[in-house]
């Protein structure tokens, strides 16, 4: 760390700048995973990416489709298999569990606690932050037939549901991560 | 010289990524060329302000640290 100087009561401001834009290539979160060690990681890097000036894009597929389920909505699904689905994987935010440690519930809630402790963002917090920066929240179409959801079980601000083509098309000089 | 800060940010307590998406936030309601200070408890903030700076072209004019908290002055790109 080298920038280390006492609290200026002036400051030297340079006569000119020559920086110039410098973003190149966006990035492109391929969100499979619905685990809340794994949407917490995405949402804090696609709020990054955004807030380095990046477009950013994030396809919600299979298990990672939902944490976008509305969080006041009960069970989904359209036919018995897809409501017990439903059921054992309860959607939205709130119900996010984790991929290990997760103790039938006791994990995220003593991982919801320190978080509040140390100030850091949630994944709700990160989503609608998300959604502010511009970041595009794309849920897949399949995904969504195969489990039942419709698009009033979804939170709003999100893209209109399309598939993996719309997802690729935004990859071009991106950086894309499946997570 | 005297030097007008457009805005002051306060970050104090919030962890990554939030001082930085909340600046880059902030700096909407900005002009171009106008200052904004930044503090923030987040020892991390320091690396990431610099690399937010070289990435997005907005200058980090100042950076210092007194009593744990750290300060950034940024000047939104022109």
């Amino acid at each position: 760390m080298t920038l280390m100087l006492e609290r200026p009561t002036e400051l030297q401001i340079p006569a000119a700048t020559t920086t110039s834009e410098k973003v190149t290539g966006g990035l492109v979160i391929f969100a499979w995973s619905g685990d809340l060690d794994r949407v917490w990681p995405t949402l804090i890097l696609a709020n990054t990416a955004a807030a380095l000036g990046k477009p950013v894009t994030i396809f919600f597929t299979f298990w990672g489709l939902f944490p976008l389920v509305r969080n006041d909505r009960g069970i989904t699904g359209k036919n018995w298999m897809q409501k017990m689905l439903a059921a054992m994987n309860r959607g939205g935010t709130a119900n996010l569990k984790l991929s290990k440690m997760n103790f039938l519930g006791m994990g995220p809630a003593m991982m919801k606690t320190l978080a509040k402790q140390y100030n850091v963002a949630s994944p709700q917090e990160l989503l609608e932050t998300a959604r502010d920066m511009g970041v595009k929240l794309i849920p897949c179409q399949m995904t969504m037939d195969l489990m039942g959801l419709t698009r009033e079980d979804l939170i709003d601000g999100l893209e209109d549901p399309a598939g993996a083509a719309t997802a690729l098309a935004a990859t071009e000089g991106a950086t894309t991560l499946f997570i | 010289m005297t030097v007008v800060v457009a805005r002051v940010l306060d970050c104090k307590g919030l962890s990554c990524p939030l001082p930085i998406v909340k600046t880059a936030q902030a700096l909407r309601t900005l002009a171009a060329g106008d200052l904004i200070e930044v503090l923030a408890t987040d020892p991390g903030s320091v690396k990431d302000f610099e690399a937010w700076s070289k990435v997005t072209g907005n200058e980090l004019v100042a950076a210092s640290q007194a009593d744990g908290v750290f300060r950034f002055v940024l000047k939104k790109k022109g």
